[in-house]
C-alpha cells in the first residue's frame, strides 16, 4: 500500500509537467497578445515602440524555451511568477481568491451529498412508486437545468421580490460565518443541486443492485430491521461509486465554476481564469491550469484512498 | 346651521392664505435643504472591469481610473458642472507667452500629499518628465501627445514651466487629462514604477483597501486642499465585471451607480425598480463605432467601392432605431455631434454617405459598385468583436443595410485576441472598430485616421500624406477660425473623397443612480468627473 502510494505520488510529477508544456505551447499559439489587448482594446494609441518596449518588459521577446524554463524551475518553490497583466505575485492573486472557491465548492459537495444520498436511497427503496418517479423527475430536472440559468433566476427573484442581493463582497467564515454564508448559500444551493442530480441517479442504481445481493436476503431472513438493513449493509456497500462521482464533482468544482462565479459576481479562482484568457495573461492562465490539474489529480488520488480503506476487500499491488 | 358672518369668512380665508403660503415657504426650504451639500456616508458604486495596475500614466481603461482617480489631483481638470471649461487643480493661475511656445503655471501653496509632505513644482515636473520623457522600462501611454514638449522648468517652488517645440492648440487641454495623476518627485527618483503598485496622491481620499477582483476602498482626505470637501466620508468601488450582476447591484441599492454607461434596456429596467428614487443623466458620448476597411484588398482599395459602402449605410434611421436599444445614437463625421469641433448638419449632409435622402444615396452606391466593377451579390466579410452591445447590433444593421445595395456579407464576430490580431495583421475585407476619447479634440480623434505607418490606431492600410500634412497644421493652428478650416477638409478627404474609414454612430451615454446620489453631472466622457471632490449623498 505505502509502495502504491509513492508511486501515485510520484507520477504526479511527469503529470503535471505534461500539462505545463501543453499549455504553454496552446496559449503561444493563440492570437492577439496581451500588449495589444490593453491598448487597442480600450481604443487608446500607442505607437508601435511603446508596445514593443511593453513586450519586451514582460519578457514576450525572449525565446519560447527561455520563457518556458523561466516560470517552470519558480514551480517547486511555488513561485508562480507574475501576471502579466497586474504585475502582482501570481500565488498572491490566487491565494485571495482560493478560500471562495474552495469554500464554495465544499458547500456545493455538500448540499449534493444532503440532496442525493437520502433521496437516491429512497427513490431505490420505493422503487417504482409515486415517491421514487417524484425523485427521478427532480434529478433529471437538476441535470437539465443548468446552474448559471438557476443562479440568474434567484438572483432575478431576490432583486424583483425582495430588493435584495447577496453580499457583493466576500466575508471569510472565520471572521463573519453570517455574512459569508448568506453570500455563498445561493450559489452553493443552485450548483449543488445540478450535482446532486448526478449522485442522486447514481446512489439510486447502486442501491437497487445492492438490495439484490444475497447478504442483503440473510440479513432480512436473520430478522434485522429494515432499516439496519438499509444502513448497515446496503448503503456501506453502494457508497463506493458514490464517493468516486462525488470525488470527481468535487475536484471539478475548484475552478470549474466560471459562468456560476460571473453570474453571483464571486471573486473566485473561475472569475480569475476567464479574464486570464481574455486577457492573453499568459504566466496566470499556465499557473491557474497547473493548480486545477493538481487538484484534480490530488482528489482523484484521495479518492482512490478513501475507497481503499472503506473496502478491504480492495489491495493494490 | 347658522350661517356664516362675514367676519368668519374673513378669518377663514386669511388662514388659508397663511397655510398655503407656509407650505410653500416650507416646500422651498426643503427644496433648498434637498441641494446644499450633506457631509458624510461611504458612496459605493459598480465598476465594469479591474485595474491593470494602479499608475495612470500607465494604463487606458476606466476600469483603472474609476477607483483610483480619487486619490489623486492633475495639474488642470475640466470643469465638473461645466465642461469643456478648463479649471485649476493644483494649479492655481496660468498663462501663456505671445508665441504660445511656453507655458507657465503657478502651483497652489499647502497642498499636501496624503503623508503630510507638501506638493511643490518640483512634483509637477517630475510627474510631467515620467509622461513626457519616461525612463527606460516605464510606460507612458500618452507619451505621443506631449511629444511636442522641449523641456520643463521650474524655476521655484510654486511655478512650473512648460516649453514646447512648437505652437499647438491642444496642449492645454492635454494638461487636463485625467490620466495624468500628480506623484510625488521623492517617489519617483527612487523608484518611476512605484505607482504601478502604490497609492500616494494629493486627492481627495486616501487609499484603505484593495483586494483584487473584488473591491476598492477610499477614506476621506482630511488634508484636502479644497476646504470643506470631499463631502463623503469615503467611498467603496465593487468590481462587477458582467452587465447582469451590476445592473442587480444597482437595482438593489448594493451599489448606487455605475460611472461608465448602460444601454436604454437596462435603463428602462433600473428605473422600473427604483421608481422615483432613481434618477437618469444622459449625454452624448465620445465614443463611436466605425467602418474599417482594408485599403489593400481588392475591391476595397478603389475608392468608389468604399464610398459606395459609405452612401449604403442609412445612419438616420440606424440612429432612431438602434438608440432604442444600443448605445448608437448620434449621426456625426470626426468629431462627436454637438461639440465645437464638429461639422453642422448642413456641411455633415454634404459628406458622402451622410445625407437625408437615402433612396438617391443608395442609387448612387449601386452606380458606383458597377462601375467599379462589383458584380450584384458580391460577397465579402465583417469582422467584428464578439460583444452584443452596441456591436454585434450596429454589425448585423450594416449587414441588413449593405445587403439592399445588393452586397451579401458574412457577420464574423471574434474574441478581442483574434479580432485585432485579424485587423493588425490585414486578415480582413471590413471590420468594425471603435474609439472612445476624454475630450473633444481633433489631436486625439483624427489620430485614428493618420497613415498606417504613423498610427497604431489604424488598421485600414492606407497611406496618406495629405491627411498627415492637415493632421499637423491643425495640430498647430492656435486660431479656432482657421483651425476649424483645416478640420473641414481632414473631415472631406477622408469621409468622402476617400472614405478610407467611416463612422456609422456615435455613442448616447446614460447613467441611471440612486438620486440620493448628488453633485455628480456627467459629461461627454466617462474618464471625466472622477475624483468624487463634488459627490454627496442626500441620505
Amino acid at each position: 500500500m505505502r509502495l502504491y502510494v509513492l508511486k501515485r505520488l510520484l507520477l504526479m510529477i511527469p503529470t503535471l509537467l505534461g500539462v505545463a508544456v501543453v499549455v504553454f505551447f496552446v496559449l503561444r499559439v493563440l492570437p492577439g497578445d496581451i500588449v495589444e489587448l490593453k491598448y487597442a482594446g480600450t481604443g487608446a494609441y500607442a505607437p508601435k515602440e511603446a508596445m514593443d518596449r511593453e513586450r519586451a518588459q514582460l519578457g514576450l521577446d525572449q525565446p519560447l524555451w527561455k520563457q518556458f524554463t523561466t516560470w517552470i524551475v519558480g514551480i517547486p518553490r511555488l513561485d508562480f511568477g507574475t501576471s502579466m497583466w497586474t504585475g502582482q505575485p501570481i500565488s498572491h492573486e490566487i491565494a485571495i481568491r482560493l478560500e471562495l472557491s474552495i469554500e464554495l465548492a465544499l458547500m456545493a459537495t455538500f448540499v449534493a451529498v444532503l440532496i442525493s444520498v437520502p433521496l437516491g436511497t429512497l427513490a431505490a427503496v420505493k422503487q417504482d412508486t409515486w415517491i421514487d418517479y417524484c425523485v427521478r423527475v427532480f434529478s433529471i430536472a437538476g441535470l437539465a437545468i443548468p446552474s448559471f440559468w438557476l443562479g440568474i433566476i434567484i438572483i432575478l427573484a431576490f432583486v424583483i421580490y425582495f430588493h435584495w442581493l447577496p453580499p457583493l463582497i466576500f466575508t471569510s467564515f472565520w471572521v463573519d460565518p453570517k455574512e459569508n454564508l448568506l453570500q455563498l448559500i445561493w450559489p452553493a444551493l443552485a450548483v449543488g443541486y445540478r450535482y446532486s442530480a448526478v449522485a442522486t441517479r447514481m446512489t439510486r442504481s447502486t442501491i437497487l443492485e445492492v438490495l439484490r445481493e444475497d447478504y442483503i436476503r440473510t440479513a432480512r431472513a436473520k430478522g434485522l430491521w429494515e432499516q439496519a438493513v438499509l444502513i448497515r449493509h446496503a448503503l456501506k456497500n453502494a457508497l463506493l461509486p458514490i464517493i468516486t462521482v462525488i470525488g470527481l464533482e468535487f475536484a471539478f468544482l475548484v475552478g470549474g465554476l466560471v459562468v456560476t462565479e460571473q453570474v453571483f459576481n464571486l471573486n473566485g479562482i473561475g472569475k480569475l481564469f476567464v479574464e486570464a484568457i481574455s486577457q492573453r495573461d499568459y504566466t496566470m492562465v499556465q499557473s491557474l491550469v497547473l493548480l486545477t490539474s493538481f487538484v484534480f489529480i490530488f482528489v482523484n488520488f484521495t479518492t482512490d484512498l478513501v475507497n481503499a480503506w472503506l473496502d478491504p476487500r480492495i489491495r493494490y499491488q | 346651521m347658522k350661517p356664516l358672518k362675514v367676519g368668519n369668512l374673513t378669518t377663514i380665508a386669511t388662514v388659508v392664505v397663511l397655510v398655503v403660503t407656509l407650505f410653500f415657504q416650507a416646500s422651498r426650504l426643503m427644496a433648498a435643504q434637498a441641494q446644499t451639500p450633506r457631509s458624510g456616508g461611504e458612496l459605493v458604486f459598480a465598476v465594469g472591469g479591474t485595474p491593470p495596475s494602479y499608475d495612470g500614466h500607465r494604463e487606458t481603461t476606466f476600469a483603472m481610473l474609476h477607483p483610483v482617480a480619487p486619490h489623486y489631483s492633475t495639474l488642470l481638470r475640466f470643469d465638473p458642472q461645466n465642461y469643456p471649461k478648463i479649471i485649476g487643480d493644483v494649479a492655481e493661475s496660468w498663462g501663456v507667452s505671445k508665441d504660445a511656445l511656453t507655458y507657465t503655471f503657478k502651483i497652489r501653496k499647502g497642498i499636501k500629499f496624503h503623508d503630510g509632505s507638501e506638493l511643490s513644482s518640483n512634483d509637477v515636473k517630475a510627474t510631467y518628465d515620467k509622461i513626457v520623457f519616461p525612463p527606460a522600462g516605464v510606460a507612458s501611454a500618452r507619451k505621443a501627445s506631449y511629444d511636442l514638449v522641449k523641456k520643463i522648468e521650474t524655476p521655484d517652488p510654486l511655478t512650473v514651466v512648460f516649453q514646447l517645440k512648437h505652437m499647438s492648440a491642444s496642449f492645454l487641454a492635454n494638461l487636463a487629462s485625467p490620466w495624468n495623476f500628480i506623484y510625488k518627485a521623492a517617489i519617483l527618483e527612487k523608484d518611476p514604477r512605484w505607482y504601478e503598485k502604490n497609492i500616494m496622491g494629493t486627492g481627495p481620499f486616501t487609499f484603505v483597501e484593495y483586494v483584487a477582483g473584488s473591491h476598492w476602498v477610499g477614506k476621506k482626505n482630511s488634508n484636502y486642499f479644497m476646504k470643506g470637501r470631499p463631502y463623503l466620508d469615503g467611498y467603496k468601488a465593487v468590481f462587477i465585471r458582467d452587465t447582469a450582476p451590476r445592473m442587480a447591484a444597482i437595482r438593489s441599492g448594493q451599489a448606487l451607480i455605475e460611472f461608465r454607461g448602460v444601454n436604454p434596456a437596462a435603463r428602462d429596467d433600473i428605473m422600473k425598480t427604483l421608481g422615483n428614487k432613481g434618477v437618469v443623466q444622459e449625454s452624448p458620448w465620445i465614443c463611436n463605432l466605425t467602418v474599417t476597411i482594408n485599403n489593400e484588398k481588392k475591391p476595397f482599395d478603389d475608392p468608389r467601392v468604399r464610398r459606395a459602402l459609405s452612401l449604403g449605410i442609412d445612419r438616420r434611421l440606424g440612429s432612431t432605431a438602434l438608440s432604442k436599444i444600443s448605445l448608437s445614437k448620434f449621426v456625426g463625421g470626426v468629431f462627436r455631434p454637438g461639440s465645437q469641433f464638429a461639422a453642422s448638419d448642413a456641411e455633415l449632409s454634404k459628406l458622402v454617405g451622410f445625407g437625408k435622402n437615402i433612396e438617391a444615396a443608395r442609387k448612387e452606391a449601386k452606380r458606383l459598385l458597377k462601375e467599379a466593377g462589383v458584380p450584384e451579390g458580391f460577397s465579402f466579410t465583417l469582422k467584428n468583436r464578439n460583444v452584443k452591445e452596441p456591436y454585434e447590433m450596429a454589425g448585423v444593421y450594416v449587414i441588413d443595410q449593405w445587403r439592399q445595395i445588393g452586397l451579401n456579407v458574412n457577420h464574423v464576430q471574434q474574441e478581442e485576441g483574434p479580432y485585432f490580431n485579424d485587423l493588425r495583421q490585414g486578415n480582413y475585407d471590413a471590420g468594425i472598430d471603435f474609439a472612445c476619447d476624454f475630450m473633444d479634440e481633433p489631436d486625439l480623434q483624427l489620430i485614428k485616421f493618420l497613415s498606417s505607418d504613423k498610427s497604431s490606431l489604424n488598421y485600414a492600410r492606407y497611406k496618406d500624406s495629405v491627411l498627415d500634412d492637415l493632421y499637423e497644421k491643425q495640430s498647430r493652428e492656435t486660431d479656432p477660425k482657421l483651425r476649424l478650416a483645416l478640420l473641414r477638409q481632414f473631415e472631406k478627404r477622408v469621409l468622402d473623397e476617400k472614405a478610407y474609414q467611416f463612422h456609422i454612430l456615435w455613442w448616447q451615454r446614460i447613467i441611471p443612480h440612486w438620486a440620493k446620489v448628488k453633485g455628480w453631472k456627467i459629461t461627454p466622457s466617462h474618464y471625466l468627473n472622477q475624483d468624487l471632490a463634488g459627490v454627496w449623498l442626500a441620505e
